[in-house]
């Protein structure tokens, strides 16, 4: 199943491990807030992948099957046209 | 196209027109065809209020729209059929078609439940209030509505607690309803914390569950579970009154207003260099300069505000022919959010304005994500040093990879609108950008105290509670 890596805004604190322990895919902001690759996680990270979400310190990372937000009706969150979605 | 402002002159439509086609009628009461014929095209849901500056009492909106309907009730009920038809948008700013709501709402398992959202958090936005307090019974209809249709016996008015007029209007209408028309739905009238972010779904949804009023992390949507787990359809309290409408006198009369793409009326608030600000019932697609001038609007105005804080700004005379509706808009990247139109007058700094908002913007976060509660006070300071003509370093520079960097990055959609209202200043306001850059500073933008501040804003709310 292809996985991407997915962030609880509200329970991250800016620990930053994640971005220690997944460089390729995570790396952190100005104020110390990680910031996702929006691709999938390759094979050869899957691991290391599994391996940052079960260390974040406040259970805010996760992995989350691809396709899994795209099969809300579009839009019935309330949009911003224009807003590129980064999570 | 027609145009009615609140407590103005009423233009009547052209009473020869059908009312309901055969094929697209629900049951309607005799007398209907006639009550829709007296509603003009852009008087619809504004037509009591040239008469009273009161809330109109619930005889005399009956007198006015008629009965309340039956349309059956589930998921192939007539009236989720009739409000898809008439091509109805939540008018709270989102725009999503609102049938399409109703129906998934009403095919999940469980009762669920109907939520009235008449915060109004947007400052330049004050129409939710004005169709509160003169059309109370018509936003009741239509969370009754609703309810019925989708199989839920209870609907939530979240209004702001800093309303207290309007609470008490809310609460009587609610009273009177139950005296004379008995209670089929109960209807409970709740005051909430008046933030910017308390108006978005998710806060309202976990203020009725006993949490803060501040957005969740989201998915479950609470189409899906929402309030007591329920699903949970939660429109605004004009999306409802629509549905009033299109209940009485169904989506082909829906449609004789408006574009085909963008049917019906909305209310629109303008301010800022006109010479009568208030609340107008407009047609959807109403081009942009035709309501700032029925408005009042300076001929000399340079630049306007479209969807409020979350908004966009825009050259006046571009924007002029456009037609306010978001399928229009979208063309510009702006959307015309809750009705909000702001004309920035000449002379006035449309980067201090914008530095200003953020600022506000800022303070208003939930305090919940760091990108948001870090990133926009970064955002609003990099604008107000822009504006002050005094930046510390590639200020330009620092503030477009800042924007970047929030956006999409909170719970909610607060960083999103305020990068979006910041990125379209940098972009209208692009002549003044570089004359601040290098010194060369407007007279608004010089004046520390701002004494021509266009933009409405409420005090700080600081530490205010959130429950």
């Amino acid at each position: 199943m292809r996985q991407r890596v997915a962030v609880d805004p509200i329970a991250c604190t800016g620990h930053g491990i994640c971005a220690e322990m997944l460089p390729e895919l995570i790396w952190l902001d100005e104020w110390g807030y990680p910031m996702l690759a929006e691709h999938d996680v390759p094979r050869h990270l899957a691991g290391l992948a599994r391996r940052a979400v079960r260390l974040c310190p406040t259970l805010a990372l996760r992995l989350e099957a691809s396709s899994a937000d795209r099969n809300l009706p579009a839009g019935a969150e309330g949009r911003l046209a224009g807003g590129e979605r980064r999570r | 196209m027609s145009m009615t402002r609140h407590g103005g002159t009423v233009h009547w439509a052209n009473p020869a027109q059908p009312a309901l086609s055969a094929a697209t009628a629900p049951s309607v009461s005799h007398g209907a065809s006639h009550r829709s014929e007296r509603l003009g095209l852009s008087s619809r849901l504004t037509a009591g209020w040239p008469d009273t500056d009161r809330p109109d009492p619930l005889r005399s909106h009956l007198d006015r729209y008629g009965p309340l309907p039956h349309l059956g009730t589930g998921r192939h009920g007539a009236l989720i059929d009739a409000v898809t038809r008439a091509g109805l948008t939540g008018r709270g700013g989102a725009g999503f078609p609102t049938g399409v709501k109703m129906r998934s709402v009403a095919s999940r398992r469980g009762e669920p439940v109907v939520v009235a959202n008449g915060m109004e958090s947007e400052p330049a936005s004050e129409k939710d209030k004005a169709l509160l307090s003169r059309a109370p019974h018509l936003v009741l209809d239509g969370a009754v509505l609703a309810a019925t249709a989708i199989g839920a016996s209870t609907v939530h008015l979240c209004l702001p607690s800093s309303r207290e007029g309007l609470i008490s209007i809310a609460q009587r209408a609610v009273d009177e309803r139950a005296r004379n028309i008995g209670a089929q739905v109960s209807i409970e009238v709740h005051a909430m914390p008046h933030r910017y972010v308390s108006s978005e779904e998710t806060s309202l949804v976990h203020w009725l569950n006993g949490g803060d009023a501040r957005p969740t992390a989201a998915p479950p949507r609470p189409y899906e579970k929402g309030v007591g787990g329920r699903p949970t359809l939660l429109d605004n309290v004009e999306t409802l009154a629509n549905i009033a409408l299109i209940a009485r006198f169904g989506p082909s009369w829906y449609r004789q207003a408006g574009l085909a793409d963008a049917p019906g009326t909305m209310l629109t608030t303008i301010s800022g260099a006109v010479d009568a600000p208030g609340v107008y019932e407009i047609e959807v697609g109403t081009p942009v300069g035709e309501v700032l001038a029925r408005s009042g609007a300076r001929p000399d105005v340079g630049a306007v505000l479209i969807g409020g804080y979350f908004g966009t700004w825009h050259d006046a005379q571009q924007v002029a022919r456009l037609p306010m509706a978001a399928t229009a808009l979208r063309a510009v990247d702006a959307s015309p959010g809750a009705g909000v139109l702001v004309a920035l007058p000449p002379g006035a700094c449309g980067l201090t304005e914008t530095a200003r908002v953020l600022a506000w913007l800022a303070d208003q976060g939930a305090g919940q994500c760091g990108p948001c509660m870090f990133g926009l006070p970064a955002i609003a300071d990099d604008f107000t040093q822009l504006a002050s003509g005094r930046p510390r370093g590639p200020v330009l520079d620092r503030l477009d990879r800042r924007l970047g960097a929030v956006i999409g990055r909170g719970a909610c959609r607060h960083p999103d609108g305020a990068v979006r209202l910041a990125r379209s200043a940098l972009r209208t306001f692009a002549a003044d950008v570089n004359s601040h850059v290098s010194g060369r500073v407007c007279l608004p933008g010089r004046q520390s105290e701002q004494p021509r501040a266009v933009l409405p804003l409420p005090p700080p709310t600081g530490e205010e509670a959130w429950r």
